[in-house]
């Protein structure tokens, strides 16, 4: 105890940051790049769930009621946008920058002003994409997937969106370059690999993942550019060219990506459970070797989100028994948080609440997941309103709720004030039912046969498309409460007393005061801290 | 000058010719395909028509139908469609068969023809000798010319397989990139 | 009132469990009871449903195994019922290893009958019809090979009309809003009819439910698929572009007017004799960017 209290006072000292707007623009302090990130992810998801509630507005019942077909689609393919990379990517990389340095004992990101660069990319980036709504012929209206021949047919928005993708890319990669290298080379000693918490773990191969394929995604877009501009033919039958070889290396990108979404959850969810069941995590290794294994097999199993373009039959069997083994690693991680909660001593504040939910709700996406998986069934379910319930499954109550559960599990730690857990416990349950009023339903669309991505239906689906939509102005309005009370937290929160914010919690950045000092871990933590963060 | 500086300064230069090596790269694969080809025969055609000479032993117990089908890219201007929409043909002979070509463009104009194979896994055993989808094709203001296409399939030709499609799609100059709508 | 909505509510409930064990008929027709995959009318369409309930049923089991373990876990050791932690249950190698294996199992035994109908499906051979479908925006292109009957096949007026902006007219007062098209393809029933696909701008899908069929049409490529219809289930079935393809990606669906042998004989002989006295040049390479202009 009294080695944590000298350590407080220590940092109290040497607290001197740039007032104003230069503590902003020329941060480089690992606290306030992150709090910049999830600002501006919160932001991001906001406006990408604006533009949701116009698309379920204009499904609410069928016909043509509120925009043109051609804006609807810019509003599919900008709502993706928006969640994938502008909301919760960087809303993990927020998350790293905040938790990395506490969670190994290290006093920063090992590389502050590339830390700042690749966060002040991100406002010009999708500034740039924003913006392209105004130019004439609209915002991409080709989907997020970029599929030629359709994408070059958008007018003055297509090279905003390849050049925003440029610059998102770089971002990320930056933003990955540093968490490497922080978690490789800032290690307290006596930190090994396997002493890590997991959403150190999750996040370092995560990185891994971000610097393997977000070239793939530049360059795959920059081959579009040229066939756009510059007379080459990569993707054009013309000129020898193959549409479909851009589907392949899209999704070469693409399903590493949606791992770049989801694992961080895991690690979060991995922090939570424990510290909520007053129990160590059940099987540490096994977690961190299901990880690592579900990180390699989405580099080979690509193909499962295009077997309807035409593959020779043994490419189908590789690609969905590739797929299927997926399963594996990812049900040894649900049945790991289960018999961490066997035997425990649960409570249930909000972090533990989003966290069963995400093993709920996130199990139910791996279920259709699975479905997808088996080529016959997947040429009924393909690009319908199932494939569209089951990454919605997988990305709302699993990274989104992950996120949440993240920023509500240390939002004590960071501003020093305990939130209103109530309302807290408002903004799970709402979001819980109104989530699952919102995406449930579009199982049985989808089978009943309603593709995505259309701007209005037969009568037939109507009363479904209701309820979805219901559900679906339910779960954003139930958002608005999440900003109100880290406002409210931040402003008028009461006093966190001592270093852990919860009773069950263990790890190193619960060996810091509350709120955590400005520069943390400037003489390494101890090995007893060590020792006692690792509990397992 | 410190140890830092100069690590720095040493470290900038390799990142400067890694860059430099990673954009020369792209320029060296010119020569490099050439080379790849060359070692594996891709796309040469004596080494095709060898090849082609090695499996001329026609196989009159079998027969397989060979259909034919032609299509415009969306520019259209172009009246193009086989001779015959279907031969019967014995696995091991070459046969030839003719797609005529009608420019109604109203100017001269250069058109491309991309084959394509179906089932797609049949195509390892079907080969062209000739084709007129192998170079661009030159048309006069409202020419209509006959254009020739020489094949033979492989006996290898897996047992199940009854039937292949041959199918052009005729790109003219002005169809590269599909207009915006 | 109250009386009302709890009975309403239990056919909901009912409709739920009723159609999720297989046992609604597949085209009801009102919104709430369409809940599940159609079982269609061919048999490989049958085949995918088979699989599609097998692998749904094993869902539901592991799910229940599951979720249950978790809601004992949560409902029985909860702080506030005096659960104390057991701290040393950190690992057990025979546990885990059990929970590895058996998934592997059971995958084996989704893959086998998996890859069996994946190889039914991919035999194309032994084809009694080959018609071309081409994928344009907006709309589909049919070419009967073998008789060069061909024509295309839009959207049709009422719908077009009825979808328009804020154009007042009510999409239920629209016989099959947005599934019907002007010209249908027709096809025979008992026949195994192959398929063409190819697009001509960009990318389209050709999806009809009840077949279980959809490929993807790429402008420059051929894809091929093909369906056999019951002998006893002539009819109309309906499907939709399932691939992104621009502006009215949502208003080209797909008519198939499946009908006996003879009457199709019939219809194809009307058809070629209409197309001849037509006399317009001939269909083997119809402009379809004029028509999709027009259209």
């Amino acid at each position: 105890m009294a080695e944590q209290h000298a350590h407080a006072a220590e940092h109290d000292d040497h607290d001197h940051k740039p007032h104003g707007w230069r503590r902003w623009v020329y941060a480089t302090n690992h606290k306030d790049i992150g709090t910049m990130y999830l600002i501006f992810a919160c932001t991001m998801f906001f406006i990408g769930g604006a533009m949701a509630m116009v698309i379920r507005l204009e499904l609410f019942k069928p016909g043509m009621q509120f925009v043109d077909p051609q804006f609807f689609n810019s509003m599919t393919t900008m709502h993706a946008l928006m969640m994938i990379f502008g909301a919760v990517m960087p809303a993990w990389t927020g998350l790293a920058n905040w938790m990395i340095p506490l969670q190994v004992g290290a006093p920063d990101m090992a590389l502050p002003r590339l830390n700042n660069f690749s966060f002040w990319i991100l406002p010009f980036a999708f500034t740039l994409l924003l913006s392209s709504l105004f130019v004439p012929g609209g915002a991409p209206a080709g989907g997020w997937t970029m599929y030629p021949p359709l994408v070059l047919q958008n007018g003055a928005s297509f090279p905003m969106l390849i050049f925003s993708i440029h610059l998102m890319g770089a971002s990320s990669i930056l933003g990955a370059i540093n968490v490497v290298v922080t978690i490789m080379n800032l290690r307290a000693p006596g930190m090994t690999l396997l002493r890590m918490p997991l959403f150190v773990w999750t996040w370092l191969i995560t990185a891994y993942l971000l610097i393997a394929v977000m070239p793939v995604l530049a360059g795959a877009v920059t081959m579009l550019l040229t066939d756009h501009f510059f007379g080459t033919t990569f993707f054009t039958a013309a000129g020898g060219g193959d549409p479909v070889m851009f589907q392949h290396i899209f999704w070469f990108f693409g399903h590493p990506e949606v791992y770049i979404l989801i694992l961080p959850a895991f690690g979060i969810v991995s922090e939570i459970i424990p510290t909520f069941s007053r129990k160590p995590l059940f099987g540490y290794e096994a977690m961190v070797y299901a990880t690592a294994s579900i990180a390699f097999l989405s580099f080979i199993v690509w193909a499962h989100h295009m077997f309807t373009v035409g593959m020779p039959l043994a490419a189908q069997l590789f690609f969905m028994l590739s797929t299927m083994l997926i399963a594996i690693p990812t049900g040894v991680k649900v049945f790991n948080w289960t018999t961490t909660m066997f035997r425990g001593s649960l409570t249930f504040e909000p972090p533990m609440l989003f966290a069963i939910a995400f093993l709920f709700l996130f199990s139910i996406g791996g279920f259709s997941g699975l479905m997808l998986a088996i080529v016959p069934a997947d040429y009924q379910y393909q690009d319908t309103y199932f494939v569209v319930a089951h990454f919605h499954y997988v990305l709302v109550p699993g990274a989104i709720f992950g996120i949440m559960a993240g920023v509500y599990y240390w939002l004590p730690k960071w501003v020093g004030n305990m939130y209103d857990q109530t309302l807290a416990k408002w903004h799970f349950w709402l979001s819980t039912i109104f989530v699952n009023v919102l995406f449930f339903p579009q199982h049985f669309l989808g089978l009943a046969g309603m593709p995505r991505r259309i701007p209005d239906y037969a009568v037939q689906f109507t009363d479904w498309n209701m309820v979805s939509s219901i559900g679906g102005f339910g779960f954003g309005l139930a958002q608005l409460l999440f900003p109100y009370l880290i406002w409210k937290c931040v402003k008028s929160g009461e006093r966190v007393v001592g270093n852990k914010a919860w009773e069950g919690a263990h790890g190193l950045e619960w060996e810091l005061p509350s709120p955590a000092p400005y520069h943390s871990w400037g003489t390494p933590p101890s090995e007893t801290m060590i020792a006692r963060g690792a509990a397992h | 000058m410190t140890d830092f500086k100069r690590a720095n300064l040493s470290m900038t230069w390799k990142l400067l010719a890694i860059a430099l090596g990673a954009f020369g790269f792209g320029f060296a694969l010119v020569p490099l395909y050439n080379v790849l080809c060359s070692v594996t025969g891709y796309g040469d055609q004596t080494k095709l028509l060898q090849r082609v000479k090695a499996i001329e032993h026609p196989d009159p117990s079998r027969t397989v139908t060979i259909e034919f089908l032609a299509d415009v890219a969306s520019s259209g201007g172009w009246d193009f469609r086989p001779v015959v929409r279907t031969i019967e043909v014995h696995p091991g002979q070459i046969y030839s068969a003719e797609f005529i070509a009608h420019n109604l463009t109203g100017h001269a104009s250069t058109a491309q023809a991309v084959p394509n194979i179906a089932p797609s896994m049949v195509a390892a055993y079907f080969h062209k000798t000739e084709c007129f989808c192998f170079s661009p094709q030159h048309f006069a203001l409202n020419e209509e010319r006959k254009m020739p296409v020489r094949f033979i399939v492989d006996p290898a030709l897996p047992k199940h397989v009854d039937r292949i499609t041959l199918a052009y799609t005729f790109y003219d100059e002005s169809s590269r990139v599909s207009s915006a709508r | 009132m109250i009386r009302a909505k709890m009975a309403q509510f239990a056919k909901l409930a009912a409709a739920l469990v009723l159609s999720f064990a297989g046992s609604l008929p597949a085209h009801a027709e009102s919104g709430w009871g369409l809940l599940n995959m159609t079982q269609g009318v061919t048999e490989i369409s049958r085949k995918i449903y088979d699989l599609h309930m097998e692998i749904f049923w094993i869902c539901v089991i592991i799910a229940v195994i599951v979720f249950g373990a978790m809601i004992w876990s949560i409902v029985t050791y909860r702080k506030s019922k005096g659960a104390v932690a057991d701290v040393t249950l950190v690992h057990n190698t025979k546990v885990e290893l059990i929970w590895t294996t058996i998934p592997v199992v059971i995958l084996v035994f989704m893959a086998v009958p998996a890859a069996r109908t994946l190889v039914e499906i991919e035999d194309t051979t032994k084809t009694d019809l080959s018609i071309k479908v081409t994928g344009f925006q907006w709309g589909w292109q049919y070419d009967y090979l073998d008789s060069g009957v061909a024509y295309f096949s839009r959207l049709d007026r009422k719908s077009d009309a009825a979808r328009e902006l804020m154009s007042g007219i009510d999409p239920t007062t629209v016989d099959h809003y947005l599934l019907s098209v002007d010209k249908p393809l027709v096809v025979p029933v008992g026949m195994k009819v192959r398929l063409l696909i190819t697009g001509a701008d960009v990318i389209h899908s050709w999806w009809v439910p009840a077949f279980g069929v959809k490929k993807d049409a790429i402008p420059g490529f051929v894809n091929e698929a093909w369906f056999k219809v019951d002998t006893d289930k002539p009819g109309l079935y309906r499907g939709q572009c399932a691939e992104l393809c621009g502006r009215d990606h949502g208003f080209m669906p797909i008519v198939v007017d499946v009908r006996s042998k003879a009457d199709f004989e019939a219809w194809l002989k009307d058809k070629a004799a209409e197309q001849k006295q037509a006399a317009a040049p001939p269909a083997a390479a119809p402009d379809v960017a004029t028509a999709a202009a027009a259209g």
